[in-house]
């Protein structure tokens, strides 16, 4: 199957849906077109998945690439150029699984507005997938800002009772991050203009890669970028937008708040912080690590003294988004490659948590876990479901949340650039605290007597549920017994990403050395240097 | 059939098992009656393993058959396979899990007979079964962690199998979390040989492990010792298994006694050569066994409950095979493992037995409306149940007497190895080996009368439950006496596995010359033998504190029956109350660990998160706010002024790029 311009359509499939969701006329067209863009969609894009060839190398171009020339020949080198490399095959696939299950999980949970909320979820989808398929980051930063729109209306319009502080809050948060990395793009685009474009204004990511940034710039930029995706994942202490964001939101929201949207972070930094600053990468690696650390303890801690389920997840996230971040900044191929698989994982796993407290929360309109108990009796089927991911997300092996962590864990523990095994037994102590805070959950919601009457009446799961399940469920299984052909998709890439690091790392130092030595070997030093010598 | 393929099948039947009984019950609620069909798909699925592994032993030809499935995890140096390893060790451990794993779901199928979870109830021994298969024949330690980690999930779902009471579902939670405390040491071990080694897998540990950085091996040692503490209730990780006889009792013979409570030992004799080059941390191991199988040992006698009184038992014993494993005699602790899953599975069996029947008399109690509340667990309501279940009482004797280490019986000769191993650990030098004999010595004399206590308190006497002359148990269904006979006659043979060097030597002792011989279980080598005499000296010692404690019990207990309790309580003093408060373990825990972790969330870090951290982005938002009411009044409409913003800012901005 050879689609032409398959990756674009993959990225633009849902905004043209969204044209067509507007135009539909009853409440059932404007689902099931949606359904069907998002289906279609997802059908498409696992010919981008059997199309990349991990074997082939991405170091020059990325594979199925859609490239149009420059915007604005001659003054700015900034254009359209998509493509697929090892490292955001999975993050598509991701976003385009999550689409279907999306539509669906939101079929009776939204009440009203029904045409504008589709509409949105599609031009977020588009946002998303061009988020993680862009290599000119003039076009990532179009589609970054992209996402936050529909986001904001989804949280805004279809939230909770707090729902328009949360959604003020989400946006105003990523865009004090954002606006400043646009600074430090433009800054960015000029300086590796000079130096690799002929003087040129240029924002391609291959270019921008081949520039070696001297040291003293490096600081700066890198602060300012991971600024940004630090917010987005996020690191502590720069989390307190993501609980309310997810409380608030809806259901549908909160599983691509947290399947795909905090993912942006974790991949700005390895795609663009690490290679593009890697000498300010590593020095501020235990920075971040630290950070990722503490949000990792901090984050179960926390999560663990919520009464709200919803909540209780949401903080669960800024725990186990700091393996991601620990991982990245590790710079070891086991840890990054963890780091790209966990981002996978705790997609389907804690995207799993928020479907099924979603279907809970139908059913009656609280998340409240004292509000429940004895579930097991009445809904065994969800129960299953619930356990299951819950055992993903507290990372049981043979499920997919161990091999993200393991593999970060194992990684980290040899990084010479942490070097600090201590720093990764305390992130190890995450694993015994998901498992209280996750249990807890359990133990609150599913184990006792039903003591109240609504919940003993409650409802299992019908087939439109199992339909949204049945296939995450199924990923947790796979991804827990058979990762090694999902990391066999990106090791390619991240080896590549990671040597590329290395060399601009020494060239970089080499190159400080050496004008450090000819602005010592001044006539002025060279004199003293005689006179010392007389 | 190929052995690489049968080694494949023997782990994926009891999946296929669990796969079956639990998505079918789940989704079809219909066939969660078929008790029948369910019980006889469970019990294949162990028993056809079984067979196949005596096969596979039967044609064992000495060398170790390595099976690959298929790459787990690949990553930079890391290449983590599914493989499965079979030897003289994962055999014998392999044989002992589907043999009493098979025995113990027949009993199952009368035990859970009428339960609405009967279904799940065997889906989740299946699972049980296939997580102890990937711990015993993984062929390398994230495999074992597989299952390692699989087992503690089974165990908690089978703690809390009755969910509706939430003092189950505490339990199996406890459990879970501790063992998880246990597993993040695991971690940390792996991670650290695989810095140290690059990889994971038994071939290269066992070839490279010992020549590690010492300090290295110390630390991999001791973290994967506390792993093991976890898993195989030892100090200070013990507390969860007594809280764990939540469970239905047939899970507690079969997991919280016969298999997977003794992973820890497996694990140190997998990787004994690499235990044996950490001489610090071995000590370490035999000390904390033995202070664990004492203390143990006085809680036992202070319990009235049936299955605490075996809990607190199988925590002892386990602390007599970490003594054998730290004087450095690993085939002794997996010796030790055999029999006491003969012995102790019989035992929990036979308590399950008791405990079905004593439901009979609590349900009839409950039914005449005398008003009686009875617990069925309490030995103090028991009493003269031989003549209601003879089956039971007889295999149960047999099965006290074997664990207590009468002559001839199998708990004497694995026990009495172990204590010969540490004498001679002491005799070759090491102090912590006189020790560990003189605490394995008292814990022996005490594990002989808490034993005969509870056989005494249960069997023997006159009934003590109300109306015991018109209420009356029944013995159990064969599908349960069956497989007490069978482990009883196994608690009775099975010693001559392993027969003493004084009475055989060398290839006469079994079960030495399999593990050790010609297998892969390293041992202590101590060049100084003690002489034939002082061999037959510490066997008459050992007999004769077996004997007395036998004795003791019965003349104490069958003659002033529950009173004696009082009696030692008096002598005993406030020394008693520590016993019977279990030494306050769990308080401490809660009080010191427990509570301040969670509180400290409650009342610390979630009100820290609201009102600092967000009210320090809060603050910034209307600080934010409060300028741009002030900056607004720049925005004046005039377009002028907008142009010579603009200019001001692309000079300012043409400023900064330039200089």
């Amino acid at each position: 199957m050879n689609i032409p311009y398959l990756t674009s359509i993959v990225i633009f499939l849902p905004l043209l849906g969204a044209a067509l969701t507007m135009l539909a006329r009853s409440e059932s067209a404007i689902k099931w077109s949606a359904l069907g863009v998002t289906s279609l969609t997802l059908l498409l894009s696992i010919g981008l998945y059997l199309g990349f060839d991990p074997a082939v190398s991405t170091a020059a171009a990325p594979q199925l690439a859609n490239m149009s020339s420059s915007w604005f020949p001659e003054m700015f080198d900034v254009k359209y150029f998509v493509g697929i490399d090892g490292l955001n095959i999975l993050l598509i696939m991701l976003t385009t699984l999550l689409g279907p299950i999306v539509v669906l999980s939101s079929w009776t949970y939204i009440g009203k507005a029904h045409k504008p909320y589709y509409t949105l979820l599609l031009v977020l989808q588009t946002g998303v997938t061009g988020v993680f398929a862009a290599h000119d980051i003039f076009l990532f930063y179009i589609f970054f800002e992209l996402t936050l729109i529909p986001m904001y209306f989804i949280i805004g319009i279809w939230g909770g009772e707090n729902r328009v502080y949360a959604a003020v809050k989400f946006v105003l948060y990523t865009l004090v991050g954002s606006l400043l990395m646009l600074v430090a793009l433009i800054y960015l685009g000029y300086a590796a203009g000079d130096a690799v474009n002929g003087g040129v204004f240029t924002t391609d990511w291959y270019k921008l890669v081949s520039y070696n940034m001297p040291l003293e710039m490096q600081g700066w930029l890198f602060l300012l970028f991971a600024l940004a995706f630090a917010i987005k994942v996020p690191l502590f202490p720069l989390h307190t937008w993501l609980p309310d964001a997810h409380v608030q939101a809806p259901t549908g929201g909160s599983v691509i708040l947290a399947g795909v949207l905090l993912k942006m972070g974790t991949y700005g930094l390895v795609k663009f912080c690490l290679p593009f600053f890697p000498n300010a990468a590593q020095e501020y690696a235990m920075l971040f690590a630290v950070l990722a650390v503490i949000g990792i303890i901090y984050g179960a801690l926390v999560s663990r003294a919520q009464s709200d389920a919803k909540k209780l997840v949401a903080y669960s996230s800024v725990s186990h988004l700091g393996f991601v971040v620990l991982g990245i900044f590790a710079f070891t191929i086991e840890a990054m490659q963890g780091a790209m698989i966990q981002m996978i994982n705790h997609g389907i796993s804690t995207g799993a948590l928020f479907l099924i407290l979603g279907m809970l929360y139908e059913r009656r309109h609280t998340r409240e876990m004292t509000d429940f108990g004895g579930l097991a009796t009445s809904v065994p089927v969800l129960t299953f479901f619930m356990i299951l991911s819950v055992l993903a997300s507290a990372g049981l092996p043979g499920l997919n949340g161990f091999v993200g962590e393991f593999l970060i864990l194992i990684g980290s523990f040899k990084s010479t650039v942490l070097g600090s095994p201590l720093l990764v037994a305390l992130a190890t102590t995450g694993v015994i605290l998901a498992a209280v805070y996750l249990l807890y959950m359990v133990y609150q919601t599913f184990w006792g007597e039903l003591e109240i009457e609504e919940n003993a009446t409650m409802k299992d799961l019908n087939g439109r549920e199992l339909g949204i399940l049945v296939p995450l469920a199924a990923l947790m299984i796979i991804l827990g017994f058979a990762p090694a052909p999902f990391l066999a998709k990106s090791e390619p890439a991240v080896k590549e990403l990671l040597q590329t690091i290395e060399s601009k790392r020494i060239a970089a130092e080499e190159m400080a050395s050496l004008s450090e030595g000819i602005a010592r070997w001044t006539p002025d030093s060279e004199a003293s240097a005689l006179t010392q010598t007389d | 059939m190929q052995p690489e393929l049968l080694i494949k099948l023997v782990i994926l039947l009891p999946l296929i098992g669990a796969a079956v009984n639990g998505l079918g019950g789940l989704f079809v609620p219909a066939l969660r009656k078929q008790e029948g069909l369910i019980g006889a798909l469970g019990t294949a699925m162990v028993l056809i393993p079984f067979l196949m592994t005596v096969t596979l032993f039967m044609g064992y030809q000495g060398e170790a058959i390595i099976s690959h499935a298929f790459a787990w995890m690949v990553a930079g140096d890391l290449s983590i396979d599914f493989a499965y390893r079979l030897d003289e060790l994962s055999l014998l451990m392999t044989m002992i899990i589907t043999g009493v794993g098979s025995l113990i779901h027949v009993y199952s199928i009368g035990y859970m007979h009428g339960d609405d979870g009967f279904w799940r109830f065997f889906a989740y021994l299946n699972l049980f079964i296939f997580a102890m298969l990937n711990l015993v024949l993984g062929d390398n330690l994230v495999v074992l962690f597989l299952g390692w980690e699989g087992v503690g999930l089974c165990s908690y779902l089978l703690i809390g199998f009755w969910y509706k009471n939430r003092n189950n579902s505490k339990a199996a939670g406890k459990a879970f979390i501790m063992n998880r405390v246990g597993d993040f040491a695991f971690l940390l071990a792996m991670f650290i040989i695989f810095r140290e080694i690059g990889g994971l897998d038994f071939d290269t540990i066992l070839t490279q492990g010992p020549g590690m950085d010492a300090g290295m091996t110390t630390a991999a040692v001791l973290l994967l010792f506390i792993g093991a503490t976890g898993k195989s209730a030892q100090i200070p990780l013990f507390t969860w298994l007594p809280d764990a006889m939540a469970g239905p009792t047939p899970v507690s013979a079969l997991i919280h006694a016969a298999t997977m409570v003794t992973s820890g030992l497996y694990l140190l004799a997998r990787l004994s050569p690499v235990v044996l080059a950490a001489p610090g941390v071995m000590t370490i191991i035999a000390i904390v066994g033995a202070i664990t199988a004492l203390v143990a040992a006085t809680i036992a006698i202070t319990q009235n409950d049936i299955k605490k009184v075996l809990a607190y038992s199988t925590v002892s014993q386990l602390g007599f095979m970490f003594m054998a494993a730290g004087v450095g005699a690993f085939f002794v602790a997996i010796f030790h493992v055999m029999t006491h899953a003969f012995f102790k599975g019989c035992l929990f069996l036979g308590s399950g037995s008791v405990i079905h029947g004593m439901h009979e008399v609590e349900h009839e109690l409950e039914h005449d409306g005398h008003g009686h509340k009875l617990d069925p667990q309490d030995m103090r309501t028991m009493g003269g149940l031989k003549k209601f279940m003879p089956a039971t009482r007889m295999t149960f004797l047999i099965s006290t007497l074997a664990i207590a280490g009468i002559p001839l019986l199998s708990g004497f000769f694995s026990k009495d190895e172990i204590l010969f191993k540490a004498f001679l650990f002491g005799y070759n030098g090491y102090a912590a080996g006189w020790i560990v004999y003189g605490i394995g010595i008292v814990t022996a004399l005490l594990t002989a009368i808490y034993m005969t206590r509870a056989y005494v308190l249960t069997f023997e006497g006159e009934p003590r439950w109300p109306h015991a002359d018109t209420i009356a148990p029944h013995e159990s269904p064969w599908q349960m006496t069956l497989p007490l006979w069978v482990l009883a006659g196994l608690s009775v043979v099975g010693g001559y596995l392993g027969l003493p060097a004084v009475i055989a030597h060398g290839e006469l002792n079994w079960i030495h010359h399999w593990l050790s011989d010609g297998g892969p279980v390293a041992e202590l080598v101590k060049p100084e033998h003690v002489s034939l005499t002082v061999e037959w000296i510490l066997i008459g010692v050992g007999s004769l504190v077996a004997i007395l404690g036998v004795w003791l019990g019965w003349t104490w207990y069958s003659k002033k029956g529950l009173e004696q309790d009082d009696v030692l309580a008096s002598r005993f003093g406030s020394l008693f109350k520590l016993w019977q408060g279990k030494y306050f373990v769990d308080e401490a825990y809660e009080k010191t660990i427990v509570r301040p972790l969670i509180g400290g969330s409650y009342h610390g870090l979630a009100p820290f998160d609201k009102y600092v951290i967000d009210g320090l982005v809060n603050f910034a938002g209307f600080f934010t706010r409060g300028l741009s009411f002030t900056l607004r009044y720049l925005q004046t409409g005039l377009v002028h002024s907008y142009a010579a913003a603009i200019v001001f800012g692309v000079v300012l901005l043409i400023w900064l790029m330039l200089f």
